[in-house]
């Protein structure tokens, strides 16, 4: 390994430096500041006789004397079972004080994609407890579901609630697979996020005793912004070993994906790239691609990787490039919203914009109950029916509203309150989650309810309901 | 892929610069758009600029630890297909390697790099049934002979358009690899089954016709409204959640076209694997074989290299075309020309180009229309005729359709069918907005309509068109001062649009009798709501209140045709029309 003192410029989070031998793009790099100390870092650009290197670990205290020595290799994860129960930094070194990873493997951290055609299609329901997201915007087992939320709003505590609820229920079959149930893990890659906030991930993993079957990444919000980049990879390698050879189910919580864009936007700049809509670079589309199709499960083998991404939109809105891109590539998305939040909705999860496409597939007969399609499509429907009133309202009055509309008014009051504020502690089984939608539903007339199949509103509709409110 | 199987390897380079998909190399003497292999472990790649002695190359592959110094090897042709029959019933990465091929050969779920693999299956042998006889005259596209590609396809074997043709020497059946020659031409030339051709080159063909029959598609919405014929062009833009790739696959599903290819460009990795798992169980409603049997899968997911989703469409409008030839009525759906858009972005920017509108390049706009040309209802050159209709689905960022992908092809395409993210969130499917969406093919495929669906259909349709129009004026005075306060025939007017939405645009493509509405069924469902409309407007005008009209009892059966079976639908209209009729003269 040639060490050379050749630097001859350092720009931002960049050093370029002359060399007299092949660079392989991607490859490690160390630098030895005068200090003594070393900075890891990566090749972004290779010409003949000069490289560029972004430097994760920030540039200052490097000077064109500092020495650069490239590693011969791109860059890996050791992996290992027994990193679970681990807390490592965002580079991967461990700082729980525990002892030194031994891997069984180190594995490249860009990672391939999937073959189309080797993947499984997600259609197991995974059921998490919380009625928003079960009823309405079913996550399934190699789904990538982020949350797009907004600073202030508590998209932690519901990632926290979903780690610790998550589970897949028993199949009423009873094949063979019951016997060899396949263990759970949560890999959890925090980006940028404060001190408090990782607190508060680890005492809540502490309490319930998650921390045994999870990996924990931590770069906190002064750790180095261009070691975010690496984090969300090597918290993926690392989900793809535990799922792909050992076959966990994984749960990969990543948090927060706008932090992760910022710091490639900083590298975008630093490298005086064209810059795409708002300064990020143009390449963030395959950039967030590449984590995120990370997500998926495989024929053939027994783990599956589901994502769920948090972000916060900047300023709420949704059109943003990062949620925008996010949208674009994921399966879907659960919304948090501000008004609900004031008013004091727990999780205050927006059903409305909120979606998950693989929902169709994963619910049902054999999987969850034959009448949730009908039930969710017929409250996406009256309860986008009774928001639309309450404009109305607004104006008008509720007087002057005709005696249905008011159903449709107290239809979207009942939903809010019943269905979706069940706080952050209830676990509700899916069975649960529908009969209140039943319970909700019936109060509005049989003949109303147009998405829902003849028979199941003559088994499921409950009839005294609909005249208690009407008496009322 | 096509294999480059000559010998003529040129000059070979060496790298110079490795940055992402771009790589230099000097020394290489090639030519624009050459099919290179990089680096030690062969990377498949295109030069896309020649500056002096400096060669760019976009690399198909990932291009981590390739290092200046490592050889480039220059193959002398350019990006071209293996077009031979093999191609339906396949699933192709971005530049025609089957993804079923690679998985084996990697042996492994990942897709690892340096590996080839052919387009077509060279050892596999197919029954060869000539067409012509010894002595006949042919010319460059001619057919002289079949082969069974699949249940479904009768694969014909052309005299490539670059022969120059001549009598037939030798001829006859029997069992051929696509290698083989299967005829010998008088002008010393072999014909054989496979035939290659450069992906940025639109195969020959004759004149361009004005289409005049539907793509008829099984959507209400598509087929009532905005309807595409066959050889069109058509673009659907949206947010994401809107229902685009729904929106695509129903039209790879059932559309009445001989031939679809689907590309999957830029888009996510299960929804492919959900194409992959569908395709080969569901029926085609034409025909009641296996769909895979008329389909070409092109699968180039969002997290596959970058360049390879530049060059997926080509490959697909290549393939497309070679069917064509064959006289074949071939769909093509591209789900998403902005992915492919932003390849372009992304390689131009890594170029430093001079970057136009958002980053795009200059060319954008140009690369948009000659994709969308080469669809089109065209005389072959064989004097058959074949069409090719595309559909493009657009992702505008924040579902903005200011932005310049979508604004550039609506100046191309004739048929514009605007999502709605508002519909979406209220569940209408498909989230189609009527009040933007159009179709310019409607006057030129009226006739049809009326000769196979309806002799008042244009008319009919024109009254669903107006009361939509009117309903929407009216929602703005709703919202001010209610429902209540407006007139009782306004208050009608807002009931029947409400079952036009719920009853006739709305469609549910999970329930399997809903997926597919023949065109006739359509046509009923709009009858018996102007049927209904009509009573309801006697009614009215012989003094009787619009909330009695509302509630009979036999009006939201309306909702119900829809999910009626095919067959049943006649009976059950009529039985409704009638009740319709008895119930609303009941009340006068």
């Amino acid at each position: 390994m040639k060490e050379y003192q050749t630097i001859t410029e350092i720009s931002g989070p960049l050093v370029f430096a002359e060399v007299d031998e092949a660079i392989g793009y991607d490859e490690m790099v160390e630098i030895e500041a005068p200090d003594g100390s070393t900075r890891r870092g990566q090749v972004l650009e290779s010409s003949e006789g000069l490289v560029a290197i972004q430097v994760f670990e920030g540039t200052s205290g490097i000077d064109m004397d500092s020495s650069v020595r490239f590693l011969g290799e791109t860059m890996k994860m050791p992996v290992t079972e027994d990193l679970l129960g681990r807390v490592l930094d965002g580079s991967g070194n461990p700082i729980d004080g525990g002892p030194d990873i031994v891997p069984e493997e180190r594995r490249d951290i860009v990672g391939e994609a999937i073959n189309p055609y080797a993947r499984e299609y997600p259609e197991e329901f995974i059921q998490t407890g919380v009625s928003g997201i079960d009823g309405m915007n079913t996550l399934v087992r190699g789904q990538k579901l982020p949350i797009f939320s907004g600073s202030g709003l508590p998209h932690n505590d519901l990632a926290l609630q979903i780690a610790r609820q998550a589970t897949v229920p028993e199949e009423s079959e009873g094949g063979d697979d019951d016997d060899e149930e396949s263990e759970f893990a949560v890999i959890f890659g925090a980006m940028g996020i404060t001190q408090e906030e990782a607190n508060e991930f680890m005492a809540d993993f502490e309490r319930t005793g998650a921390l045994e079957r999870s990996v924990v990444f931590m770069n906190l919000a002064d750790d180095p912004a261009v070691e975010r980049t690496v984090t969300p990879r090597l918290a993926l390698t690392t989900a793809e070993y535990l799922a792909f050879e050992h076959g966990y189910h994984t749960l990969v919580i990543l948090t927060d994906m706008t932090n992760y864009c910022e710091a490639l936007r900083e590298i975008g700049a630093a490298r005086e790239e064209v810059p795409g809509r708002r300064g990020y670079p143009g390449y963030m589309y395959t950039d967030l691609a590449q984590i995120y199709e990370r997500a998926g499960r495989i024929k053939g083998v027994e783990g599956s990787i589901t994502q769920i991404p948090i972000l916060t939109m900047p300023g709420d809105d949704d059109t943003h490039p990062i949620p925008d891109l996010t949208g674009y590539i994921t399966e879907g998305q659960i919304v948090m919203d501000r008004d609900l939040n004031s008013q004091g909705l727990k999780p205050p999860v927006n059903v409305l914009p909120s979606l998950s496409r693989l929902m169709d597939d994963g619910i049902g007969e054999g999987f969850t109950r034959a009448d949730h399609a009908d039930v969710s499509d017929q409250m996406y429907a009256a309860y986008a029916e009774g928001e639309d009133l309450r404009d109305l309202v607004n104006i008008v009055g509720r007087e002057a509203l005709s005696e249905r509309d008011n159903k449709f008014l107290d239809f979207a009051d009942r939903f809010e309150a019943e269905f979706v504020d069940q706080g952050f502690q209830t676990d509700r089984s899916i069975d649960e989650t529908l009969d209140i939608g039943w319970e909700l539903l019936s109060m509005l007339p049989k003949t109303e309810l147009n998405r829902v199949d003849e028979e199941l509103i003559e088994e499921h509709y409950v009839e005294d309901v609909g005249e208690e409110v009407a008496a009322d | 892929m096509s294999q480059a199987t000559d010998t003529d390897v040129r000059e070979d380079g060496q790298i110079e610069s490795v940055s992402g998909p771009v790589v230099t190399a000097t020394d290489l003497g090639a030519r624009m758009n050459d099919v290179v292999y990089v680096g030690d472990e062969g990377l498949m790649g295109e030069v896309i600029e020649i500056e002096g002695n400096l060669y760019t190359i976009q690399v198909y592959e990932e291009t981590s630890a390739v290092a200046p110094g490592e050889p480039v090897e220059n193959t002398g042709e350019p990006l071209s297909v293996d077009l031979g029959p093999g191609m339906l019933d396949t699933i192709y990465d971005g530049v025609q390697r089957p993804l079923d091929v690679l998985e084996e050969k990697m042996n492994s779920a990942f897709l690892d790099r340096g590996v080839d693999a052919p387009g077509i299956d060279l050892e596999k042998t197919w029954e060869f049934e000539p067409t012509v006889e010894e002595g006949d005259e042919v010319e460059p596209g001619d057919v002289i002979g079949v082969v069974d590609e699949t249940v479904t396809i009768e694969h014909k074997v052309m005299v490539p358009p670059d022969y120059e043709g001549g009598e037939v020497v030798a001829i006859e059946a029997g069992n051929f690899t696509v290698e083989e020659p299967v005829a010998e031409l008088s002008s010393g030339e072999e014909v054989q089954m496979r035939q290659e051709w450069p992906v940025r080159e639109a195969r020959p063909a004759g004149d361009k016709q004005t289409p005049t029959t539907p793509l008829v598609s099984g959507q209400r919405i598509l087929d009532g409204l905005f309807p595409l014929a066959k050889g069109g062009t058509a673009a659907i833009p949206g947010p994401f959640g809107s229902g685009k790739t729904v929106t695509q696959q129903s039209l790879a599903k059932f559309s009445d076209a001989d031939i679809v290819v689907y590309i999957g460009c830029g888009e996510r990795g299960n929804e492919m694997t959900e194409v992959i798992d569908d395709f080969p169980e569901l029926p085609d409603p034409q025909t009641g074989n296996a769909l895979m049997a008329r389909t070409c899968l092109i699968a180039n997911t969002s997290n596959m290299p970058v360049a390879a989703r530049e060059s997926c469409v080509y490959t697909g409008i290549t393939i497309a075309e070679f069917y064509r030839d064959m006289g074949y009525d071939v769909a093509l759906m591209a789900d998403s020309t902005s992915r492919w858009a932003e390849a372009m972005r992304e390689i131009s920017s890594r170029l430093e180009e001079m970057p136009g509108e958002e980053g795009y390049p200059a060319y954008l706009a140009a690369r948009l229309s000659q994709f969308y040309e080469r669809a089109g209802y065209f005389e072959t050159i064989n004097g058959m005729e074949g069409s090719i209709s595309v559909i493009g689905a657009v992702s505008p960022p924040g579902g903005d359709f200011s932005e310049p992908v979508t604004q550039n092809t609506l100046r191309i395409v004739k048929t514009f069918w605007a999502l709605d993210a508002d519909l979406a969130e209220r569940r209408h499917f498909p989230a189609i907005n009527w009040d933007e969406s159009y179709s310019l093919y409607k006057d030129q495929l009226d006739p049809w309509y009326r000769d196979n669906v309806a002799e008042d259909f244009p008319e009919i349709r024109q009254w669903a068109v107006d009361i939509l129009d009117e309903e929407g004026e009216l929602q703005e005075i709703v919202q001010l001062v209610g429902k209540d306060a407006l007139p009782e025939d306004q208050r009608l007017i807002l009931e029947v649009a409400k079952y036009l939405r719920e009853a006739w645009l709305q469609q549910n493509a999970f329930i399997e009798v809903d997926q597919y509405c023949p065109p006739e069924k359509t046509y009923r469902i709009l009858q018996a709501i102007k049927h209904f409309n009509d009573e309801a407007s006697e009614a009215l005008e012989a003094g009787v209140p619009v909330e009695e009209i509302q509630n009979v009892d036999a009006a939201p059966k309306l909702n119900r045709i829809a999910s009626t079976e095919d067959d049943e639908v006649p009976e059950f209209v009529d039985d409704l029309e009638e009740s319709l009729s008895n119930q609303l003269r009941e009340l006068y």
